[in-house]
């Protein structure tokens, strides 16, 4: 064979070249994405920072540039309260109003009840459902025989494939019915149930994360654990439990994110009353559900429309830090709570 | 134990501890499995007998009163097809650069990841108006400003836009499972093909992708089962609750299994009327959504099983 | 008969190669004759493989991986950049010590490197199938079952079939990574004989940690420790009369 063979020129490789390029630029798109995401959802509700009858328009469009990802939600509110002296007086002026009523002569477009009714179903969602996703994880990891473990992991996971409409035609047909004559309640949607039907969505990702997690644990802390004289539910409760903290922790963060941001079940459970009230038998109205509700009627290019697409920046804004914080704060702690322990 | 021993109260008491928490995760999962199985059988009892084959072929009659749902069958499966056309070559080309091209620990690899897990924790409805400020709003329009100035072709709500707006939506499901599924391909075959001189995309082509294909297939189910039960994003991209004749244009509106039972259940004048209906089409939904999820984690488990095996 | 001088088929000078900021070898400087079976032993982890994966790159596949000196195969320095590595592991094929059959047909498994860059007509890929089986000893055993799954032969057959797969497309040397140590003895005597048989056309470089392995079918020894070639001549000297005093106490079971 010709010895100078090895020597190819590198052109001759342009093909794959060509390729690796094109296949890192579609990989990029998920970056870019993100990017668009946020752009064009804030974009639609530039309308609202432009005064209706005056020049700050050229301000108004370096709205964008208070995005920061290290303090996003922070920012953002800054610039609204800065712009909302220079714009039109109507929605600005009843943003922080207790009142959302964003149809007729006078609309008021209070976002008060929508966040706090959105915090207040979220919250219920977590007391029912992370409780009995990270109790039913612990019990597959440890106290039921593998054969099981097979067959109720995937069973749970496959809750999770449940579309959330129909959940909600769950809570709305059955649960409704079951809660109001169970506790007596006046109303048949409330937070309660919305709550309950919140908690299915986020049970199986509470589960399927806090279980992975306590895989990851590392086996010899169990079996050393044992070899002390511990019982089985005192290695799973004191010692692999514990271990697994971040890891829980961030199941629950998931699970509150979901939940937060959740429109159908909401919508078709809560009631969709924007009020402001503790009581848990009350009709609320969550962010997301008032803009599954409106989208379809609002005029587009109005100011509703672009107090929708506000809130719709609000949570995107949301579950963006809630994944900041997985990323930078939950990883690292999960490795250095198991590189501590073992190594 | 030894009869004889006396376990002191402590110590009984511990054992009460022990088997109250062990006895509290198991009522877990009875909770859970309980309510699973309660709404699957609740739907089959209920539903079953609104099926028939007048229900899944015929449209509906009478302000979706009556008759069959079957335009909105028509309508989801068109719009996850359409969607896994869009979002699958680039989810499994994403996997493709993470798995075999990036350095994972370099940046640009972690902040691709970052944004799939970004994109995954993003509220559907957030997706929505994605769908109408980029799809609609500015390519749509942006489309029609530029061929025909005149008219809106593009600009409004259509199945096309609300297949994108759902690929997007899942493009971390088709990215993460077949992530996944090019890991458990062997470095040992990778290596093999190397060493016979081809080419790394030579040896992606025909040793890697064809050995992940499983893997690339419960992705798109996985895929499919979650983008045909999302009504959330689509509600006012394209989603219609009647409509004459069936869509046959990229730019036509579409109806919609899960959007369906949305109106039906909730805004339509005669609720009670309809809850047979209701039922039957939330099992429709679920025998699309459910069944497809549950073939994907069977193929995955045998997947697994096969790996360790 | 008058002994054939052979000439110098790979040259290893003052190589090196770094994991991260562990050495992994020292210094290497060796030359590996054309048409001759060499074998490396030594203790696990000294390197052999290193070595043996650095002469067709196959290492780069390693991002943490640096090297430094050269490896020459014929003329040319593999490491210098205009050196094409897809041409290089066409030149230099590859058995690996687990047996890697594509989960294709027998044919298939044989056809892949032929396909590759060329366009070959099916009664000159026939030939060159039955060939290749033929010169791995596997033709007798597969011939009516080229089509059938190479994952249904077995582990001897298999690793017959990877050699087969890798002499196919024609290469000058081949690389054997422990190409006995999953194979039952019967198995692993058919493929030394292969060895030995193959060493007419190719030159062949083989890690192996059966010191009578190195003995039976190698026509020179080096031995590697900790990532150094502490010794390295024809292989009757390393196991009759060992310079270095490592090198006998590694061959006599002393440690390792
Ligand atoms: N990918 C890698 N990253 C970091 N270090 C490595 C890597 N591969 C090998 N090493 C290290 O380099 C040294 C040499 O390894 P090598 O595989 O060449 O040994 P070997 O002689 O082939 O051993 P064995 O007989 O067990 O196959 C070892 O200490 C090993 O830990
Ligand atoms: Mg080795």
């Amino acid at each position: 064979m010709n010895k100078t063979s090895l020597l190819v020129k590198k052109e001759n490789r342009w093909f794959e070249t060509t390729i690796e390029f094109v296949i890192k630029s579609v990989a990029s798109l998920s970056i870019i994405l993100i990017f668009l995401i946020f752009l064009f959802v804030f974009r639609e509700s530039f309308s609202l920072f432009q005064s209706k009858n005056s020049t700050v328009s050229t301000q108004v469009y370096s709205a964008p540039k208070v995005y920061n990802p290290e303090s996003g939600t922070l920012k953002v509110k800054e610039a609204l309260k800065k712009e909302s002296s220079k714009t039109s007086i109507t929605v600005w002026d009843t943003f922080f109003d207790s009142v959302w009523q964003p149809v007729g002569d006078n609309p008021k477009y209070g976002v008060l009840p929508l966040l706090i009714g959105t915090l207040k179903v979220t919250l219920i969602a977590l007391l029912i459902g992370a409780p009995l996703g990270i109790l039913a994880a612990i019990c597959t990891s440890f106290f039921i025989s593998a054969k099981w473990r097979n067959i109720i992991k995937p069973a749970i996971e496959l809750l999770a494939s449940m579309p959330s409409v129909v959940i909600g035609f769950f809570c709305l047909i059955i649960i409704a019915s079951l809660t109001k004559d169970l506790f007596g309640l006046d109303l048949r949607l409330n937070a309660l149930v919305g709550g309950i039907g919140l908690a299915i969505a986020i049970i199986p990702i509470i589960f399927t994360i806090t279980d992975d997690a306590l895989q990851t644990v590392p086996k010899t802390l169990r079996e050393a654990s044992l070899a002390l004289g511990a019982t089985e539910w005192q290695t799973a409760f004191k010692v692999m439990l514990p271990a697994a903290t971040p890891g829980v922790f961030s199941a629950v963060l998931l699970g509150f994110g979901r939940a937060f941001g959740e429109t159908m079940i909401a919508l078709m459970a809560t009631g969709n009353a924007a009020l402001i009230s503790m009581n848990p038998a009350g009709s609320v109205r969550t962010l997301a559900a008032t803009i599954g509700a409106e989208m379809g009627e609002v005029i587009w290019g109005s100011d509703h429309y672009g107090i929708l697409f506000l809130l719709g920046s609000i949570l995107f804004l949301i579950s963006f830090g809630i994944n900041i914080v997985l990323e930078f704060y939950i990883k690292t702690r999960l490795l250095q709570k198991i590189q501590g322990k073992v190594g | 134990m030894d009869a004889t021993n006396i376990t002191s109260p402590i110590q009984q008491n511990k054992k009460l501890i022990g088997f109250f928490a062990v006895a509290s995760t198991i009522f877990a999962v009875v909770v859970v499995l309980g309510l699973l199985l309660t709404m699957l059988g609740n739907f089959v009892i209920e539903g079953v007998p609104g099926l028939s084959w007048d229900f899944i072929t015929q449209a509906p009659r009478n302000n979706n009163q009556e008759g069959g749902i079957f335009p909105a069958i028509y309508g989801t499966t068109l719009l996850v097809l359409t969607m896994t056309m869009l979002g699958v070559p680039i989810g499994t080309i994403t996997a493709i650069y993470l798995n075999e091209y990036a350095n994972p620990n370099s940046f640009f690899s972690r902040l691709i990841l970052f944004a799939v897990n970004s994109l995954a924790g993003v509220p559907s409805i957030v997706f929505g108006l994605f769908g109408v400020g980029f799809f609609i709003q500015f390519f749509g329009a942006g489309l029609d400003s530029l061929f025909n100035p005149s008219k809106v072709i593009w600009g409004q709500p259509a199945i096309i836009w609300a297949s994108a707006t759902l690929a997007v939506l899942t493009l971390p499901v088709v990215i993460i499972s077949v992530n996944e599924a090019l890991r458990s391909v062997p470095v040992s075959l990778r290596e093999a093909s190397l060493a016979l001189g081809a080419t790394k995309f030579q040896t992606i082509w025909k040793i890697v992708l064809p050995n992940s294909l499983t893997g690339i297939l419960t992705g798109s189910i996985l895929a499919i089962g979650r983008g045909a039960g999302e009504v959330a994003p689509i509600i006012f991209v394209g989603a219609v609750y009647s409509m004459p004749g069936l869509p046959n244009k990229l730019n036509d509106q579409f109806m919609h299994l899960g959007y369906h039972l949305f109106v039906l259940s909730t805004q339509s004048p005669n609720v009670e009327k309809t809850i047979p209906i209701q039922f039957a089409t939330t099992l429709v939904l679920l025998l699309l959504t459910f069944v497809l999820s549950l073939t994907a984690i069977i193929i995955r488990s045998r997947l697994t099983k096969q790996l360790q095996g | 008969m008058a002994k054939q001088i052979n000439q110098i088929k790979v040259k290893a000078s003052d190589f090196c190669v770094y994991y991260g900021a562990k050495q992994a070898l020292k210094d290497i400087s060796m030359d590996i004759l054309e048409k001759q079976v060499t074998a490396l032993i030594g203790p696990s982890g000294c390197g052999k493989s290193t070595f043996l994966r650095s002469i067709n790159r196959m290492n780069d596949l390693i991002p943490s991986a640096k090297f430094q000196g050269k490896i020459i195969i014929d003329e040319t320095d593999v490491f210098n950049p205009s050196v094409d590595v897809v041409q290089l592991r066409r030149q230099v094929g590859m058995v690996f010590q687990k047996s890697t059959p594509f989960p294709k047909s027998i044919y298939d498994n044989i056809a892949y490197g032929l396909q590759l860059n060329q366009r070959i007509s099916r009664s000159d890929l026939d030939d060159i199938v039955e060939q290749s089986l033929k010169g791995a000893a596997l033709w007798e055993e597969v011939k009516n079952r080229l089509n059938d799954s190479a994952l249904g032969l077995s582990g001897g057959q298999q690793q017959r079939l990877c050699i087969a797969r890798a002499i196919a497309v024609n290469p000058e040397i081949v690389l054997m990574d422990e190409p006995c140590s999953a194979l039952d003895p019967i198995s692993t005597a058919k493929v030394e004989e292969l060895i030995t048989e193959l060493k007419s056309k190719y030159t062949i470089i083989l890690v192996t940690h059966n010191m009578q392995q190195a003995a039976r079918v190698s026509d020179y020894t080096a031995f590697f420790y900790m990532g150094n070639l502490i010794e390295f001549d024809k292989t009757r000297t390393i196991f009759t009369e060992p310079n270095k005093k490592e090198t006998e106490d590694y061959i006599t079971g002393r440690f390792g």
